[in-house]
């Protein structure tokens, strides 16, 4: 019973695609079987690996820069109250410019490759898990900080014992966030400026209007931030269920 | 001014001076980033100049545009899906998805759709800001406590004026909260789009001085859109700290 229901909403969108297609054209998206089949020979195809492999690289960098800095501020701002107030607009703030806009400056500053992505990336997800972090620690229940110091525990001890299960489910919610932004941020920056990657295909497509490559790629991505996706928010609720 | 709001303004300030410092004694090359004070001075100018008035406007009204779409499409559709729980259960997976897809890879079969002009920039805008007012309306919906139904009831309210006059000013928190994503997500989709493949507009500008590597204009619009955007969104901030403090009393 579990299973019905995501496989009938996967049934209802590959039936509206169908539809789409029979309505709209080969010049507007290729069938599901045709995009299906352009993504097998794709896969197959050891010079599309490198580019698959490319982008990987720059958004696994790039998201573990985006937890590691986002985490740092979130709990320094969480622990800290007063630095949390000053900081929180300012961070609110940051969060809702259109960061694309900063794209030809991260240009400018890496120049065109490898480092420019990871940054195109990192910058998107910094900010939510940091929000994030800063709100799970700051709504910790008071009660956990004086059992601690009734207990005597050690900063450490109480870092490991209280600190980090208490505040994991919001964290991990943050992280979930931040994952998006963060592939999102990557393809968009490689479809501004460089010459590998997936985004890179993805405007040569556009470019040369070849739909079932276009539509093969965009698939991909789906199928890969719909699953990293599930996952997230599976653990994302058994998190918080437990506590 | 609170004793919080100085500080954080002196952090803002102090940001901006080392930046200012590290510009002016050439530790940044102006190739990369020019002076703060040297921005807002070109930027005054190139607003003045109105090179760029016809671009402003093309964005701002697209912007306004995906904005509008998505709040009304986003209350609507928030508000039907809410009285279909079983559809929605079925969408559930999709919601969660959602902001996870590139909705740039979409932007050809959008111009085979709407066209050249202006429409697929707007959708996009819409793609992106819709879903952020969906899940806020269905989730401030979820909230509404039985007993105002029950009060709708006794009234003998319809299922229209008891979503106007009940469910909805109860949930208007939470829909605020979508409408402000709902806004950083349309500027975030249509300049993006222009950034990627238009003609016009403020983000196709960026582009085009980065390429020619006019930083001058380049900083001078980033600036500026970024100004408005602050502006725009510290507006709605103040606004909702109205709205809230109201319903307290």
């Amino acid at each position: 019973m579990k299973w019905r229901d995501p496989l009938l909403l996967i049934a209802v969108v590959v039936g509206l695609w169908q539809l789409l297609y029979l309505y709209a054209g080969d010049s507007a998206l290729s069938s599901p079987v045709t995009t299906a089949r352009t993504l097998a020979i794709m896969l197959q195809d050891p010079r599309f690996l490198v580019h698959v492999r490319e982008t990987l690289l720059a958004f696994l960098q790039g998201f573990l820069i985006a937890v590691l800095i986002g985490l740092a501020i979130g709990f320094a701002l969480g622990a800290h109250a007063f630095s949390g107030e000053v900081g929180e607009p300012i961070l609110v703030a940051l969060y809702s410019i259109p960061k694309v806009t900063l794209y030809p400056i991260i240009l400018l500053i890496f120049g065109i490759g490898m480092p420019a992505k990871v940054a195109f990336g990192a910058i998107q997800g910094i900010v939510p898990i940091a929000l994030f972090a800063m709100n799970a620690i700051r709504n910790l229940n008071p009660v956990y900080a004086r059992t601690a110091r009734v207990l005597r525990l050690s900063p450490v001890a109480w870092t490991k014992e209280l600190l980090l299960p208490a505040a994991l489910p919001e964290v991990i919610t943050g992280i979930r966030v931040g994952f998006s932004l963060t592939l999102i941020g990557t393809l968009l920056g490689e479809m501004f400026g460089a010459q590998r990657g997936l985004g890179y295909l993805l405007m040569q497509a556009m470019g040369l209007h070849h739909m079932p490559r276009l539509m093969a790629l965009t698939l991909l991505l789906v199928l890969f931030a719909a699953t990293v996706n599930a996952l997230l928010l599976a653990l994302d609720r058994r998190l918080h269920e437990r506590g | 001014m609170s004793r919080v709001g100085r500080i954080r303004v002196l952090v803002l300030l102090g940001a901006v001076a080392t930046l200012e410092a590290l510009c002016r004694t050439g530790v940044i090359s102006s190739f990369t980033l020019i002076a703060p004070s040297t921005i807002v001075v070109s930027t005054v100018e190139i607003l003045a100049s109105g090179r760029f008035t016809a671009d402003i406007v093309v964005t701002l009204r697209n912007v306004a545009a995906a904005i509008l779409t998505a709040m009304i499409g986003g209350v609507a559709i928030g508000t039907l899906l809410h009285g279909l729980p079983a559809t929605r259960r079925v969408l559930e997976p999709l919601f969660a998805t959602y902001y996870a897809i590139p909705v740039y890879a979409f932007y050809p079969l959008l111009i085979v759709v709407f066209g050249l002009g202006d429409l697929p920039q707007i959708a996009i805008g819409f793609l992106l800001a819709v879903m952020a007012v969906v899940i806020n309306t269905m989730n401030g919906l979820d909230r509404v406590p039985a007993v105002l139904l029950k009060a709708a009831r006794v009234q003998r309210l319809g299922p229209l004026a008891t979503a106007w006059s009940m469910r909805l000013p109860y949930a208007a928190p939470y829909v605020f909260t979508g409408f402000k994503l709902c806004v950083a997500y349309s500027f975030v989709g249509v300049i993006g789009a222009e950034f990627i493949t238009s003609s016009r507009g403020i983000g196709y500008e960026i582009a085009f001085a980065y390429n020619n590597f006019d930083n001058r204009v380049m900083y001078a619009l980033i600036f500026f859109i970024l100004a408005v955007v602050t502006l725009v969104n510290m507006s709605l901030y103040a606004w909702e700290r109205r709205l809230l403090a109201r319903r307290q009393r």
